[in-house]
């Protein structure tokens, strides 16, 4: 379903994404890890058209997405949703707003059914009667929750979470974890999510992939990257100060 | 050797200058695509012009009487007492040519662009305009469009509406205050003010309006580095604008004639 072969990316002079290849099955949840900045918020961004590559293919059904003209780009974005790291409410718009943006733009239906279509995905983020709220007035979990509610709206194929549990307290972030398995259970979503939070990315990966240094250094099962013999890896999912990662 | 010391110091300004040129490219591009934004396209207008009325209309009324006062005494001092009621046109075709395009552009730039560079800028930042992008829509006909046409259109708008003002005020100055003959003073104002006067002053506040949106969103766009650098954007922007303002009123001047019947 997603491709990605040998994917490069320099920002700001430096080497971000040195030559990533990762394939991502239809129906799987693959949770990418990775230090704060190693490129990961970059890497699913490309996976959009956000961003550009300096090199590298990337795959969606087929479809090599990296040179499309942008009307052409904006129908493969239709099969994706994204919750971003900080939720990128809209400011000017209520809750409600934000949350049938996408229906308004990727379908035709009749304001009544965006209202429906609204509420229901409010409800399954637990969010009720908060359509006439503007962002200011949400807490930051509900705001993330929105966003997520955003993103599952006009029901893509593909659902892109950067850092899902971030800001959020503990049970929430539980909630959000039974939601994206949910997500891919009852309605057969793909989903990519990025995290640095070893508690969700074993509760909702299929596979788990590792980006350090700019490149995917390991994938495998929750279990086989827990018994990995990468020291990069061990010394990340423990959490340890001491060991080959230096940088941090 | 001196080509060598003068490249490195052009290069970052015509970079710039290319970055707004195609942003300008992509904006007039996206204005002929569906769908049209017409919710936030009112909103502009309100924004950028209602809501500059009243800074429009103090500029604009202290403009005509301060231009107003030194008409007088210049034709008092020079040309003798009686001339005053020539201070008439001269006051209209300067309100209307010159002051009052480039004071309510500067005062749009200062009240408008700013606040398009900082709402853009934050929503950079935030990610807001990746979220725009991942919902399917493209953030230049979403944003740029309806403040870029918002701005083309309401500039010329406040301008008329600030030369109405500006020589209203002359006249109060020269008329009510100075006691200048009130007859003969609208006779040579009817005679030698044309249409041509005012309407070049509107056609270069469109301008001016399209630099302002530009340059505001363009900034924006740019903007990186949290807060500070939204700060950053919206005070390029105000400089940027006003700058390119003040250039382009003196090119258009020369290119636009003089009087389209003598």
């Amino acid at each position: 379903m997603i491709e990605i072969v040998d994917l490069h990316k320099s920002l700001g002079g430096q080497d971000v994404l040195r030559g990533v290849n990762l394939e991502v099955d239809k129906g799987e949840t693959r949770v990418i890890i990775g230090q704060s900045g190693s490129g990961k918020s970059v890497l699913i961004k490309h996976l959009i058209g956000i961003l550009k590559p300096d090199r590298g293919e990337i795959y969606v059904d087929g479809v090599e997405i990296t040179r499309l003209r942008e009307d052409e780009l904006q129908k493969v974005t239709r099969k994706f949703g994204m919750l971003f790291q900080g939720a990128a409410l809209f400011d000017s718009l209520t809750v409600g707003d934000n949350v049938g943006f996408g229906l308004v733009r990727y379908t035709d239906y009749p304001p009544d059914k965006i209202k429906e279509l609204v509420k229901e995905s409010l409800a399954k983020v637990g969010l009720r009667d908060v359509e006439n709220l503007m962002p200011y007035e949400l807490s930051g979990g509900m705001k993330k929750r929105v966003g997520l509610a955003r993103a599952i709206a006009y029901r893509p194929d593909i659902i892109l979470y950067d850092e899902p549990s971030t800001g959020i307290d503990p049970i929430r972030a539980d909630a959000i974890n039974d939601l994206i398995n949910l997500m891919g259970r009852e309605l057969k979503v793909t989903s990519v999510v990025i995290t640095h939070d070893m508690a969700s990315c074993y509760k909702v990966a299929d596979r788990i992939s590792m980006l350090y240094e700019g490149k995917i250094i390991e994938t495998g099962t929750p279990e086989e990257i827990r018994n990995s013999k990468s020291q990069v890896v061990q010394q990340f999912i423990h959490g340890q100060a001491e060991g080959p990662i230096k940088e941090w | 050797m001196n080509s060598r010391v003068r490249l490195p110091l052009l290069l970052p300004f015509f970079q710039q200058l290319g970055e707004a040129g195609i942003l300008f490219g992509k904006t007039v591009k996206n204005m002929f695509r569906r769908p049209w934004e017409k919710k936030i396209f009112i909103q502009q207008l309100e924004s950028i012009g209602v809501r500059s009325l009243p800074v429009v209309s103090l500029t604009a009324a202290f403009g005509g009487l301060v231009f107003g006062l030194q008409t007088y005494i210049g034709f008092h001092r020079y040309i003798g007492p009686g001339s005053e009621t020539y201070g008439g046109p001269i006051i209209s075709l300067g309100l209307s040519k010159e002051l009052i395009p480039i004071l309510v552009g500067l005062m749009v730039t200062g009240r408008v662009g700013s606040a398009m560079a900082a709402e853009i800028g934050t929503m950079k930042i935030t990610e807001q305009i990746d979220a725009l992008h991942s919902l399917g829509a493209n953030p230049i006909q979403y944003l740029i469009v309806p403040r870029t046409l918002a701005s083309f259109l309401m500039l010329p708008i406040l301008t008329l509406y600030g030369d109405i003002i500006g020589i209203t005020a002359g006249f109060f100055y020269n008329v009510v205050i100075m006691n200048v003959n009130r007859i003969i003073y609208l006779k040579n104002t009817l005679l030698y003010l044309e249409i041509w006067d005012i309407v070049s002053g509107l056609l270069k506040a469109s301008v001016f309006g399209v630099i302002i949106a530009i340059v505001g969103c363009w900034q924006g766009l740019k903007a990186e580095g949290g807060a500070e650098g939204v700060g950053r954007a919206t005070t390029r922007t105000v400089v940027i604008a006003s700058i390119s303002i003040l250039i382009f009123n003196f090119f258009i001047s020369k290119a636009l004639p003089a009087s389209l019947t003598r």
